[in-house]
């Protein structure tokens, strides 16, 4: 058996103590094998940032009573999709209790989640190795056996590569060529303290409830994209994520749209008076399915942002729980292959098999259009600005007499750059895609 | 207003461990000039890591790098070489 008879220090190492590197590492020594979690940060969670909620559920198979035990911010009851123009806030606010029963989403600050999900790690037995970086991979032919870090060589049957959406672990493995500039963006962003009465007061909420607005339109300055904004327990995290193909395209500086959206009329009140405790920036996957691709080789697993896992649908942005889910189906197959003392890549291929059969792999089908989909400039633009004329011809009494909504939906449409068939067009991809 | 300060400002407020033997970006001036890319490294980096110089070549402050590498997404190709900051150097996120 390839790799099997080698002696090794570790039967498993995972490279990043994310979301899915401690989702997977978890499962391995729950277990029963030795498993090494390497952290280049001097802690876990130093080097991470989300721009997102995390739709957590998935994280009671791994650790029963995670939304209790865990140190989550807010349970997201509240979700309000919104349309941004320079004048104009249009928002679909979906308030539902049944969201909080049993809880489907939370917001996180990773500095404090990865820390814990690291140190729940460590309490099943992983080894957690923090504040270096690995360098390279080992290998014997085609097999990877070991990881470098400095000097220092360590040697296992598998190696996860969990390093997130750069992962330099797969392009060292040669199996992830450098992704296109439109399935990349960049997401800039700023963590405002607030107090616990302020941030309930102006996000309307109760208790431990949070809320979570995606914004499209004027936040970006017409930028495919959007902007986000969270609460936490005493803080909110907002930013925009900016495609880096279009960003390029525009001229426009990603800081400089970061300030104009935190700052935009709508916004602002919000967060007026705040104090910046954090400002920072990641890279998003935004290819979707056409991400996920090469996740095995010998000896080689890459889960998570790595290898891919990330979806925008419009309505939800969501990375951590693919990243949960790809390190459980990881965790199965990898078992499996140290049962079988089997590390070829056609048994570590189990790991794909395991992700199509949850929803990790039957969601990134789904969407597989989203991100064509998202492509479409007009919703960076137009359609938030027609949905804000139409609203504006119903409520500006200005004295002349008033249309039915119809008539008055056609007018703000036809003064529009829109055409039927586009929108008839779109709507359908709509459909199909998202 | 929220009152953000400028990007410097900001950044003064992370944490950073610097390392102060070597930069983990290295830049082909040559090669950034005559691509023009300056100016789109300029830009689109969060964090003012970069900034550009009259002859078309760039100044890079590695020691502000917010580690996420889109610098690297958008440069042609050879124009940058950019890794990760050696073990336990670079940014500290205490929120995330």
């Amino acid at each position: 058996m390839s790799g099997a008879a080698e002696s090794v220090d570790f039967d498993v190492i995972v490279i990043g103590a994310g979301v899915a590197g401690c989702v997977t590492a978890y499962q391995l020594a729950a277990r029963g094998h030795s498993v090494l979690l390497v952290e280049r940060g001097p802690k876990p969670g130093s080097k991470n940032l989300s721009g997102g909620i995390f739709y957590c559920r998935v994280m009671e198979e791994v650790m029963p009573g995670f939304v209790t035990e865990a140190p989550v911010e807010r349970r997201i009851t509240r979700n309000c999709l919104s349309f941004l123009s320079p004048t104009s806030f249009v928002n679909v606010d979906y308030r539902d209790q049944r969201l909080a029963e049993p809880v489907n989403a939370v917001t996180v600050l990773r500095a404090k989640l990865d820390e814990w999900l690291a140190g729940k790690c460590e309490e099943a037995g992983v080894t957690l190795l923090p504040g270096v970086k690995v360098d390279s991979l080992i290998r014997n032919g085609d097999q990877f056996v070991g990881i470098k870090a400095g000097d220092d060589e360590m040697r296992c049957h598998v190696v996860v590569a969990a390093d997130g959406v750069n992962s330099f672990i797969c392009q060292d493995a040669g199996i992830r060529p450098k992704e296109p500039t439109k399935h990349l963006a960049v997401g800039v962003k700023s963590v405002i303290r607030l107090s616990r009465e302020v941030i309930e007061d102006r996000f309307n909420l109760t208790g431990n409830e949070g809320a979570a607005y995606a914004v499209v339109g004027d936040c970006t300055k017409g930028v495919a994209g959007g902007g986000f904004m969270y609460t936490n327990i005493d803080s909110v995290s907002i930013g925009v994520v900016l495609r880096l193909d279009d960003l390029a395209e525009r001229g426009e500086t990603s800081s400089d749209l970061h300030d104009r959206f935190v700052n935009h009329p709508a916004i602002e009140p919000f967060l007026r008076g705040g104090e910046l405790l954090e400002y920072g920036c990641h890279l998003v996957a935004e290819g979707g399915q056409s991400m996920v691709h090469d996740l095995t080789r010998p000896g080689l697993v890459a889960v998570g942002d790595a290898a891919g896992f990330t979806l925008n649908t419009g309505f939800t942005v969501r990375g951590m729980d693919l990243a949960a889910g790809s390190g459980i189906a990881a965790a199965k197959a990898i078992d499996a292959a140290l049962q079988k003392g089997d590390f070829s890549q056609a048994s570590l291929d189990d790991y794909k098999v395991e992700l199509d059969r949850t929803f990790v792999g039957q969601d990134m089908n789904t969407y597989a259009k989203a991100p064509a989909f998202m492509e479409n400039p007009r919703l960076y633009g137009d359609y938030g600005l027609v949905l804000s004329d139409v609203l504006y011809g119903i409520y500006n009494l200005d004295t002349s007499p008033r249309k039915h909504a119809l008539p008055t939906a056609m007018a703000a449409f036809n003064q529009s750059p829109l055409k039927v068939v586009q929108v008839v067009k779109d709507v359908l991809a709509a459909l199909r895609g998202v | 207003m929220v009152d953000l300060g400028s990007v410097a400002e900001r950044l003064d407020k992370n944490h950073y461990e610097t390392d102060e033997k070597q930069s983990h970006i290295e830049v082909n001036q040559d090669l950034v000039r005559t691509t023009g890319a300056g100016p789109l490294l300029v830009r689109i980096c969060a964090a003012h890591v970069y900034s550009l110089h009259d002859d078309g070549t760039i100044g890079v402050l590695y020691a502000a790098c917010l580690e996420c590498g889109t610098c690297l997404a958008v440069a042609p190709p050879g124009a940058l070489t950019w890794h990760y900051p050696r073990s336990g150097m670079g940014v500290t996120y205490r929120e995330g």
